[in-house]
């Protein structure tokens, strides 16, 4: 395995791990945030909304996981 | 930075970094009384060089090139992806879906691989002892040095997390030489799921904050502050615990529906 290859894969590991949903699910969420930001909702109301989208979207995954 | 985000900062470093020391330790010790101490040990000391150089390349670039928000959302989403693995894994194991994390299991797999594996010398070393014991404190203490950056980093106090975690090598490494086998003693599990909990709560807290990025540059603040840290953790604890009750009525539905 090349070493472009081997950094990849461990970057790939170190970061995403077993379960790429998870990772899926915290970006979704941020982004969501995000846009919701630049839209002009205001910061308290992004701040609490993006946190409970962050749990929305674990729990989600979670359930997914299990239902597989 | 205040006191209580001081003490909050040793908690989380040390109890990530001791799981982390206590998976290398497992590995080294596994390599040490099977293939020779002089090969693992070798192994160890190179792993640790190649680690300080890391930190210091990292940790420069990290500090250097990023402005405080931009800082707080890349952190704070890694860390939230971290975190969430690791919640991932406790959630399911405190809920019987997935098999405990045994070190002594761990332990015995690495010896019978170690003992397995054929003889090839190199410098004087045996390689594969050397090559194994490098991987894995390498592997581990590069989750203890991200750890370590990101919080120091985003809390301001990159010493007061070095120094936690360097306290945590040195009681799993003084434990290592007394028992000079796996630690299977400590509660790993546990220690994973509390260590999960954290992650998540900064990783939640510096990414939402980090948002603010794109609004002007400046952080975004939580209400209440540092004070909405607890809440936060609070709030993981309780979606966990009630996805450790729910999620095997959902499996055994799946089941019966299968």
């Amino acid at each position: 395995m090349s070493i472009v290859r081997a950094i990849g894969r461990f970057a790939y590991d170190f970061v995403i791990g077993d379960d790429w949903k998870i990772a899926a699910a915290v970006v979704s969420a941020l982004l969501v945030g995000a846009l919701l930001l630049v839209a002009g909702v205001p910061a308290v109301a992004v701040v609490l909304v993006t946190a409970g989208l962050v749990a929305a979207a674990f729990t989600a995954a979670m359930v997914i996981d299990v239902r597989r | 930075m205040a006191h209580h985000a001081v003490w909050g900062l040793v908690l989380a470093t040390f109890v990530a970094a001791f799981v982390e020391f206590v998976e290398a330790l497992t590995i080294v010790l596994a390599m040490g009384l099977t293939r020779g101490w002089r090969s693992a040990l070798a192994g160890t000391g190179a792993a640790l060089v190649a680690l300080a150089g890391f930190t210091a390349v990292v940790g420069y670039a990290l500090a250097t090139w990023l402005p405080r928000s931009a800082l707080q959302l890349v952190v704070g989403v890694l860390l939230l992806i971290f975190g969430l693995q690791w919640l991932r894994k406790a959630i399911l194991r405190s809920a019987g879906l997935k098999a405990q994390h045994d070190e002594t299991q761990e332990y015995r797999e690495q010896t019978q691989a170690a003992r397995a594996a054929g003889e090839q010398r190199r410098f004087g070393l045996d390689w594969f002892g050397f090559v194994v014991s490098f991987k894995g404190v390498f592997l581990e203490g590069v989750e203890v040095v991200f750890i370590v950056i990101t919080f120091g980093l985003n809390a301001g106090n990159v010493p007061v997390a070095a120094a936690s975690a360097l306290v945590a090598g040195l009681v799993v490494a003084a434990a290592g030489v007394v028992a000079s086998r796996p630690l299977s003693a400590v509660p790993e599990n546990t220690l994973k799921y509390a260590v999960g909990l954290l992650l998540a709560t900064y990783g939640t807290f510096w990414s939402v904050e980090g948002l603010g990025v794109l609004h002007g540059g400046r952080s975004l603040e939580w209400p209440g502050g540092d004070l909405a840290l607890p809440v936060v953790l609070a709030g993981w604890l309780v979606l966990s615990r009630i996805l450790v009750t729910v999620l095997p009525k959902v499996r055994a539905r799946e089941k019966v529906g299968a």
